[in-house]
């Protein structure tokens, strides 16, 4: 290094700890070396926020959150979308990557828990990793809801008007708590100006600051791995270095730059090929403004909250209210955070747990995915008995976890990491 | 292999398609580069749709993307507006048009997006004579709507009819039993104004996201780019991992 970017370096080190932050988060930041294929998702959940971000800034210069109609009798929100989607240079591709960004978020964001379950990342000391990650899982969750309304086509104004009216099953208060929600009796340009502000600014701010919180606590504990052992126990005698342990720069950052090649690949073949993702990613019936006069024939929440949607629907009302229905949705995501708790197995990782939690944790990913096409479908009776069994599976998963785990025979964990 | 499996299905939840639909459909094969189907499209679109329906995010000069000039654009097919940066407002006004129907006749700007080509296409083909309805017309594939049949000249007039239930041939969903037959002839033959049909559709699809030849163009580049780029990040990562063991 020149001398001169030497003195700058170090005027700057003398204000501001540059040098000290890079090295404690990225060069000087041993992480294990056996990272799998699972880590890749972290990393990616970054990139689509970042990229979320900047979409969105460049959606917010030409969108309008105005529920009024304009001259040809259309919403003026509704039209600024597709003012961006045709008059707006790359305005197509802008409002597509945001659309696509939102869904797959929810992809990484699903892969990247899972991958924490399949490797005890959650167990101690990471807790408050995990607590912090599922504070982001909420907070996205309100994020995409919240942005799913700007549109103001059917489903948008449809589905939020179910998920409004859920608060109104909450007894005594309840229709005052959603009318103080929508900040009208029904859903308005009130509601569609308030879920902006909240989309584009409140939100964004926790889940930025939520992010910040998760990767300082992983910093300060350090990552798991795939065999859930502690590289921190082996460390070598003179550096203090984890002898498991390498820069997470330069080495995870071109492993990860590989890794978001080839996820851009998958999600440009979505963004440019079939950015409606079968209809799955954006709804046919969200291509028809907002109309409060003409309910949807079926009205379903967009794929990511399908399972919760299903639970909520499979409880039955009890004296007419929904209310316990509302509660176990609830439940179903509360139960995320007192996993580390719950966990009671010697063993973190599924390398070394047995077959108990193996089958257990196969019976919880059916049971998301059969909740999760079920929330898409119209109800039935069988269908409501078949989201009735798969609800009861998904709670039994927490529930049952301090016996299973610890009644399950496990192996014993190597002392060094093994290969990925 | 579980591990297998479940990467597997969870890479694919998204894609699960859903099929469910009450009414058959007739598929159309639509084609956005056919560029001569597109200005018959047009044609048809801006000489029977217009009169009632807006395309209010559609402008006329977009349709140079049909290989056309302002100068063709104007003298064919600028029935409404003065200027082809104006987007395609329906001649008849919208309380005239409520009151004469009973409702607004909706923008049709995205009509493909959201009712899909096939609904269109089936649609468009399954209007009747229905003495019933104010307007004299009702249609199989949606039942009791406010439209008449904008297109009865070139389809002709079908009618209704009750098919006796033959035995041992069996009926789909059990609304086959009534079938539409034509009653008085158009000026089109049936294949004709399919085919008429079909290029109106077809129109209509291109109308719901003008971009998307764009689109796929650019995706292509996109891809190409990423798979160059894929490559160099794998040496990349394989040159700096080759002393880790």
């Amino acid at each position: 290094m020149s001398s001169k970017v030497q003195q700058f370096l170090g005027w700057i080190d003398d204000r501001f700890p540059l040098t000290a932050t890079w090295k404690q988060h990225l060069s000087e930041y041993y992480a294990p070396k056996n990272f799998n294929f699972w880590y890749f998702f972290g990393s990616l959940a970054l990139l689509v926020l970042v990229m979320q971000i900047v979409t969105g800034i460049f959606l917010t210069m030409h969108y309008k959150p105005d529920a009024s109609l304009n001259a040809a009798g259309v919403s003026v929100a509704f039209a600024s979308v597709e003012y961006i989607m045709r008059d707006v240079d790359w305005g197509w591709l802008i409002r597509y990557l945001h659309s696509t960004g939102a869904s797959m978020f929810f992809v990484v964001v699903y892969l990247h828990m899972y991958r924490g379950l399949i490797y005890g990342s959650y167990r101690k000391p990471r807790e408050l990793i995990w607590i912090f990650g599922c504070f982001i899982y909420v907070a996205l969750m309100a994020e995409a809801f919240m942005g799913y309304l700007l549109p103001w086509g059917q489903m948008s104004f449809w589905g939020a008007q179910v998920i409004i009216n859920l608060f109104d099953a909450i007894p005594f208060i309840g229709p005052d708590v959603s009318t103080w929600i929508r900040g009208d009796f029904v859903i308005s340009g009130a509601t569609l100006n308030r879920f902006f502000a909240f989309h584009v600014i409140a939100v964004p701010l926790v889940l930025l600051g939520l992010v910040v919180m998760h990767l300082v606590a992983l910093h300060e504990v350090g990552s798991n791995n795939p065999d859930g052992i502690e590289i921190k126990k082996h460390k070598d005698p003179n550096t203090g270095i984890p002898l498991d342990g390498i820069p997470f720069h330069p080495y995870y950052t071109v492993k990860d730059i590989l890794g978001v090649c080839v996820f851009l690949i998958v999600f440009a073949v979505i963004l440019f090929f079939t950015p409606e993702g079968g209809g799955y990613f954006l709804e046919a019936n969200n291509f028809i403004p907002a109309d409060p006069f003409k309910t949807p024939e079926h009205i379903a929440p967009l794929w990511y909250f399908t399972a919760f949607y299903s639970i909520l629907r499979a409880v039955p009302p009890l004296f007419n209210s929904q209310f316990p229905g509302v509660i176990a949705m609830g439940l179903a995501i509360v139960v995320m955070f007192l996993l580390p708790w719950l966990d009671r197995s010697p063993v973190k990782s599924i390398r070394y747990r047995g077959a108990l939690y193996k089958w257990a944790l196969a019976l919880f990913v059916i049971a998301f995915f059969v909740l999760s096409y079920l929330g898409t479908q119209s109800v039935s009776e069988t269908k409501t008995w078949l989201a009735r069994i798969f609800s009861i599976i998904y709670f039994l998963f927490f529930i049952l976890m301090p016996w299973y785990s610890r009644a399950d025979k496990t192996k014993p964990e190597p002392e060094r990491v093994t290969a990925c | 292999m579980l591990k297998k499996i479940i990467l597997a299905a969870l890479l694919c939840a998204p894609l699960w398609a859903q099929a469910s639909e009450e009414v058959t459909l007739d598929h159309v094969q639509t084609n956005v580069e056919d560029k001569l189907s597109l200005q018959r499209g047009a044609r048809t679109f801006v000489n029977y749709c217009v009169g009632c329906h807006s395309a209010s995010f559609m402008r006329y000069s977009r349709l140079e993307d049909l290989g056309l000039t302002d100068k063709q654009i104007v003298a064919n097919l600028m029935v409404t507006g003065e200027k082809p940066v104006e987007t395609m407002t329906a001649t008849m006004r919208r309380e005239d048009a409520k009151n004469a129907f009973g409702v607004a006749p909706p923008d049709l700007s995205l009509i493909a997006r959201s009712r899909g080509a096939d609904w269109l296409y089936t649609y468009l083909r399954t209007f009747y004579r229905d003495p019933s309805r104010p307007t004299g017309w009702n249609n199989t594939t949606f039942p009791s709507v406010a439209m008449p049949h904008a297109l009865w000249e070139q389809q002709g007039e079908q009618v209704l009819q009750e098919v006796k239930a033959e035995a041992g041939k069996e009926h789909a969903e059990g609304h086959a039993e009534k079938h539409l037959v034509m009653g008085k002839p158009g000026k089109l033959s049936p294949a004709e104004y399919d085919a008429m049909v079909k290029d109106l559709v077809n129109f209509t699809v291109y109308m719901g996201e003008p971009a998307q030849t764009q689109r796929k163009i650019t995706g292509i580049y996109v891809l190409f780019f990423l798979f160059f780029l894929t490559i160099l990040a794998y040496f990349l990562k394989k040159e700096f991992w080759k002393d880790i063991h």
